[in-house]
């Protein structure tokens, strides 16, 4: 680019109506300078990210490197068994130092001037701090009131919430349980305090805003239309039980929802994605086994804004972290669990079911095509608004699906947060 | 690596197991996936999987099937259920050698690995790389022909660009 970026000096005002949230104007998802506003004011402060879980990092020096927003972290668990979160960049040179995903260490250590840190991130030691003797007399080093406690590594506010682990910039966040708020008994039925077991990961790139995921998943309305297998297998459709639930803030959302047997119904008459006939061949892919944890519902996906996503759908369960790219793209990985507890067979069950789960999922690979078909529409038009009007236009929890409320709410908050 | 084994199998072997190559990739780029399940043995392994979860040894498949059924809800799903935008898929394999020969119920089975780059085209977009690994396979005689056993698609490609439709 020639021109320098404008800078994002006052919020600009994109024709949001007045006090709703029922239209999101395009340039919330392709706006640059907005974008880097978004880090800044959301990932980098005053909200608390998801960098992984604790089963990742079993053993002391056992370390996992991901990302806050566009940074790198890396998350570490030290000597005495406590989890750190550091920044990959070393104080000296500003160098990314930790060139692994995962890995195991005993100390970090900058490959250029061998900067060495604890699992703290404490700077530990440095080459020539006292000089280098050479014919009776010290040449160089440090300056005297160099302190190494000064030139740690950024160290980042956890908040480990049984075997998941967050993390923030922001030192004056608030506490991790008011920042789940209503959320939380949600949180803690998928996450009780039960050993994890990881079964893997997926990583995608979306061509999108990421804020796109967030809403996708704040979305019922879309399931039992776009998504076959949902509507066709009875796994999530208008005709359930179900309920949206937010925190105060309409930041984070829980979409609950119990399945039923599918088959033609109210729901599915002019459906196209609808398929009457439609049976499998080996169906051990939807051998659904309830589990005594869900107490009931089938399927609760909740979004931790801004960057995560908790997919339990019967019985498969991942964490879904979103990593922004731009404002046209975001990362999505897709970290796939069980329980300790689990049977050989269940183990197998969530594997088998993965498939409906992740980049090639029956349930999921075509949530990253639309999502890329409608960042294409907001390029196109960028003085045109959304449309997010199903149930209202005002936000509240609801005890059906047949409603965008969710969305409204994550939008009522992001207009605060972003002074827009 | 065996290479007393491998050296055992016969030149014909080893053109009828190249040629399997050819047509499961032309079955492929030809966008004739309804034809596609029969490469596999009725009980079969079939797994996309990044190779961040086959080095640390994690069980998680992109896509995964264990029988030809599922290979063939797999081919339904993808037709008839998955919105996506359509794609060309072009593969490219090199560097095929057989692992071993192994001895399994009075069977033989071939071991084979080898290289696959695919490129993706979508409609007025350019061709660009779409996933890139290694097959690591095992064969078998079923029926008077060569069908695959196992297939491991073990791909480097850190990121995938958007969503895999289409078996690899
Ligand atoms: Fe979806």
């Amino acid at each position: 680019m020639n021109a320098p970026e404008p800078g994002f000096s006052a919020p600009v005002h994109w024709h949001w109506r007045e006090d709703a949230t029922s239209r999101v104007p395009y340039r919330t998802y392709t706006d640059e300078a907005l974008y880097k506003e978004e880090l800044e004011r959301i990932f980098y402060k005053g909200h608390w990210c998801y960098v992984g879980l604790a089963a990742e990092i079993p053993q002391a020096g056992d370390f996992k490197r991901t990302f806050i927003g566009e940074r790198q972290v890396i998350m570490v668990r030290d000597n005495d068994g406590a989890i750190n979160v550091v920044e990959n960049h070393c104080a000296h040179r500003g160098v990314a130092f930790c060139q692994q995903n995962f890995g195991k260490a005993k100390e970090f250590v900058c490959p250029y001037h061998q900067w060495n840190y604890d699992l703290k991130g404490n700077l530990i030691g440095l080459p020539f701090r006292r000089g280098v003797r050479q014919d009776g007399k010290i040449n160089g080093g440090m300056p005297a009131d160099f302190k190494l406690e000064d030139h740690s590594l950024t160290k980042l506010k956890v908040a480990e919430k049984n075997g998941v682990v967050f993390a923030s910039f922001d030192h004056e966040v608030e506490d991790f349980d008011s920042y789940l708020g209503e959320i939380r008994p949600w949180f803690e039925r998928a996450f009780d305090g039960r050993g994890l077991t990881i079964l893997g990961y997926s990583r995608q790139r979306i061509p999108g805003n990421w804020k796109l995921m967030q809403e996708n998943i704040k979305d019922p309305y879309h399931p039992g239309l776009l998504h076959t297998w949902f509507i066709t297998f009875g796994l999530w459709r208008a005709d359930q039980r179900s309920q949206m639930v937010m925190d105060a803030h309409g930041r984070h959302a829980a979409m609950i929802s119990r399945k039923n047997e599918g088959g033609a119904g109210e729901v599915t008459k002019g459906v196209t994605s609808f398929k009457a006939d439609m049976a499998l061949q080996d169906d051990r892919v939807l051998d659904v086994v309830p589990e005594a944890w869900w107490k009931g519902p089938s399927a609760c996906m909740q979004t931790i804004f801004p960057s995560l996503i908790i997919q339990h759908n019967v019985n498969s369960i991942s964490t879904r972290q979103i990593i922004p790219q731009g404002p046209d793209a975001f990362d999505f990985v897709w970290t796939h669990f069980g329980f300790e507890d689990d049977t050989p067979e269940m183990t197998r069950r969530r594997l088998r079911q993965a498939n409906l789960f992740g980049p090639a999922g029956f349930v999921s690979a075509d949530d990253g095509e639309v999502i890329e078909l409608s960042q294409v529409g907001f390029n196109q038009h960028p003085d045109y608004q959304t449309i997010t009007e199903l149930g209202g236009r005002e936000v509240g929890n609801t005890d059906h699906m047949v409603t965008e409320t969710l969305i409204r709410g994550m939008y009522g908050y992001y207009r605060k947060v972003m002074g827009l | 690596m065996s290479d007393a084994k491998s050296s055992a199998v016969s030149v014909e072997l080893r053109l009828r197991v190249e040629d399997l190559y050819g047509q499961y990739i032309a079955c492929l780029d030809e966008a004739r996936f309804d034809e596609w399940p029969d490469f596999f043995t009725e009980v079969c392994i079939y797994k996309v999987m990044p190779r961040e979860n086959y080095d640390r040894k994690l069980q998680l498949a992109t896509m995964a099937a264990e029988s030809r059924g599922m290979l063939i809800d797999r081919v339904y799903g993808m037709q008839n259920t998955l919105f996506h935008q359509p794609y060309y898929q072009r593969h490219i394999v090199s560097g095929l050698f057989v692992r071993g020969l192994e001895q399994a119920e009075g069977a033989q089975r071939i071991l084979t690995q080898a290289n696959y780059a695919v490129f993706r085209t979508k409609q007025n977009a350019l061709s660009e790389v779409f996933n890139v690994g290694r097959y690591i396979d095992t064969i078998v005689e079923d029926e008077g022909r060569l069908r695959f056993a196992e297939k491991w698609c073990v791909f480097d490609s850190e990121l995938i660009p958007n969503s895999m439709i289409y078996p690899i």
